[in-house]
């Protein structure tokens, strides 16, 4: 049984990540109507950004947590503003061309300088060690990471449909044209939220430092799967998107202890499932 | 939104007229290869590669799909070929007709799954598709994981056509990619072509026309995946080996790049972005991981500057289709 919940940790921990990861994807594709291929180097800056504000400036993992989505937020607001603008009334399809080229650029650079082996981040010292739950042994950091991406998740779909500003996002959404007529700055609005979706990976990306190695592949794979999530849940709904994220993630913990083999490809054919039975997607409208 | 390509002209005695002056002149020229010292083995892949993008430009140029999964094809179609050759024996042909055979039957499956899907999703299915084969072909003992398949036999096609001489082997695949090459040609200026071309520009209005959209795009899928497990089977008898590399995700991006720099939707575009790639990673190959910068380079400058492509800005400028 032990066993067990370890997995169903490990699991929700991974849940954690699919649902950072396939929110910011699901805003993102909101307002720029772009899926961004970059979330994942983009995730792996992020811990890229930990590591170095560690390991160069002495910065510890308290201020990174904040530091390396602004940062990573802010490149990708350049991104936006230099390249992903340009494609606005093109094809959906170049908008993943486009990022799939820049997730190739960022994961060659940083292949270059550090190889493909991991680089270790110390969990921090409040966070270590671990607490006996009775039926299980819980890392605290695990815990952590688990309650924390939830918090943050919850946080950004209460931003996105209880706010002012989020209603406006939504408006956005439906008709920048009108909006705009409003007197809202869209440009602006569709920078930032860029900004945002991408300071969602880099945080996935520092939370998931002390777990996994930072590594410049890190988050080549991982963006597949986050698609496939993102496929089975569907875009429409940012709750959606959320519990989906989570539950795969917890039915992927449940494979890799009652059989294993599966559990790389679990997520991928619970997509293919889907596709046959309800091809929308569980919580997504027709695309 | 926006079509991809724009080349909506409908297709005129004068396009196909243009079309098979350069099939033909790029015919001879290919021919010639073996004459000029050029190093055989290059051009061989390269042929399989063009094959493997116009295939997929099949699809995406004429179809409006983008497949970031055709790897599937290219590596099922590679290890069933190298397995029926390697471990059961038997003649070339019969080892290439293992591999189409297998490509197809995969094309049928997962063509079926994607196609329920449009436009970006349809990308994101075939992505993951494939990454399960590819967790897939990592576990199962017949590929033999990292290393793959390796010493392949070359053998005699036919009973005739000795296959270890590379001049032989060379004016096989060639063969092979002109074959290939007319079979999509034909496909594209048939009339199951046309309805295909109106699907891309406006689906509801093909269905409101009466056309079966999803019959036509999944006979189209099927067809490309078809041909791409055929450059498959191809390109073992080229490289004698088959590996986990040819269904990674990046195989996928590559046959995407080359069709994009050759120019989406055009006929020869596919093989001029073939060539280009390849040559560059050739030259390139001791620069390691830069490769892969460059390329995220080219995607993002074809993408945002020129989006045409090689032959596609030749077109435009000349006002004709190629």
């Amino acid at each position: 049984m032990q066993a067990l919940y370890a997995q169903l940790l490990v699991g929700l921990i991974n849940g954690s990540f699919y649902a950072l990861l396939s929110l910011g994807l699901a805003v993102i594709f909101g307002m720029l109507n772009i899926i961004n291929f970059a979330h994942g180097a983009l995730y792996m800056m992020g811990a890229f950004c930990a590591y170095f504000l560690l390991n160069v400036a002495g910065i510890g993992y308290w201020p990174a947590l904040i530091i390396a989505p602004i940062v990573v937020g802010i490149f990708g607001m350049i991104l936006e503003r230099t390249m992903l603008q340009w494609l606005a009334g093109l094809d959906h399809l170049y908008g993943l061309l486009l990022t799939f080229g820049i997730a190739l650029i960022v994961q060659g650079v940083f292949q270059n300088y550090f190889g493909s082996s991991g680089l270790p981040y110390a969990i921090p010292d409040e966070l270590k060690g671990g607490m006996n739950l009775g039926f299980m042994f819980l890392p605290i950091y695990r815990g952590w990471v688990v309650v924390f991406s939830l918090v943050v998740c919850i946080a950004t779909w209460y931003l996105i449909e209880k706010t002012r500003l989020g209603a406006n996002l939504r408006a956005a959404t439906e008709n920048p044209t009108l909006v705009r007529a409003f007197g809202i700055n869209v440009p602006r609005m569709i920078t930032l939220t860029y900004g945002l979706g991408v300071g969602l990976a880099a945080l996935a990306g520092v939370l998931s430092a002390p777990i996994n190695q930072v590594r410049p592949l890190m988050g080549a794979d991982l963006i597949i799967v986050v698609f496939a999530v993102v496929v089975i849940g569907g875009m429409g709904s940012i709750m959606g998107s959320i519990i989906t994220g989570f539950a795969l993630g917890v039915i992927e913990g449940l494979t890799k202890y009652f059989y294993p083999e599966a559990s790389n490809t679990v997520v991928f054919v619970l997509m293919v499932l889907v596709l046959l039975v309800k091809p929308t997607g569980l919580t997504g409208r027709a695309a | 939104m926006s079509a991809l390509t724009d080349d909506t002209l409908p297709t005129s005695p004068r396009a196909i007229r243009d079309e098979m002056i350069v099939f033909a002149a790029m015919a001879v020229l290919l021919g010639m290869v073996p004459a000029t010292g050029i190093y055989p083995f290059f051009v061989m892949q390269a042929l399989c590669f063009a094959l493997l993008a116009c295939a997929f430009n099949l699809l995406i140029g004429y179809g409006g799909l983008l497949s970031f999964g055709h790897a599937m094809f290219l590596g099922t179609a590679g290890y069933i070929s190298a397995h029926a050759l390697k471990v059961w024996g038997v003649t070339p042909e019969l080892g290439i007709l293992a591999g189409v055979v297998g490509a197809a039957a995969l094309s049928v499956v997962t063509g079926f799954i994607s196609i329920r899907r449009q436009g970006i999703y349809f990308s994101m299915i075939t992505l993951a598709l494939s990454q399960l084969l590819y967790f897939i072909y990592l576990q199962t003992p017949f590929t033999h994981g990292e290393d793959g398949i390796q010493g392949i036999p070359q053998g005699h096609l036919f009973g005739v056509f000795n296959l270890t001489n590379p001049t032989v082997l060379y004016y096989v695949v060639l063969a092979g990619f002109l074959g290939g090459f007319l079979l999509i040609y034909r496909t594209i200026n048939s009339p199951f072509g046309e309805v295909l071309k109106a699907i891309r520009e406006n689906e509801p209005r093909a269905i409101s026309l009466g056309y079966k959209t999803d019959q036509y795009k999944l006979l189209a899928f099927i067809l490309s995946g078809t041909i791409a497990g055929f450059a498959g089977s191809l390109k073992v008898f080229v490289a004698q080996n088959a590996s986990l590399t040819d269904v990674h995700w990046t195989m996928s991006g590559e046959i995407v790049l080359m069709t994009l720099v050759g120019g989406l939707g055009t006929v020869f575009g596919p093989v001029v972005g073939a060539f280009v790639i390849i040559a560059m990673q050739q030259y390139l190959a001791g620069f390691g991981q830069w490769v892969t910068v460059i390329q995220g380079v080219i995607f993002v400058a074809c993408v945002l500057t020129f989006r045409r492509g090689v032959i596609g800005e030749i077109a435009h400028y000349f006002r004709r289709t190629l």
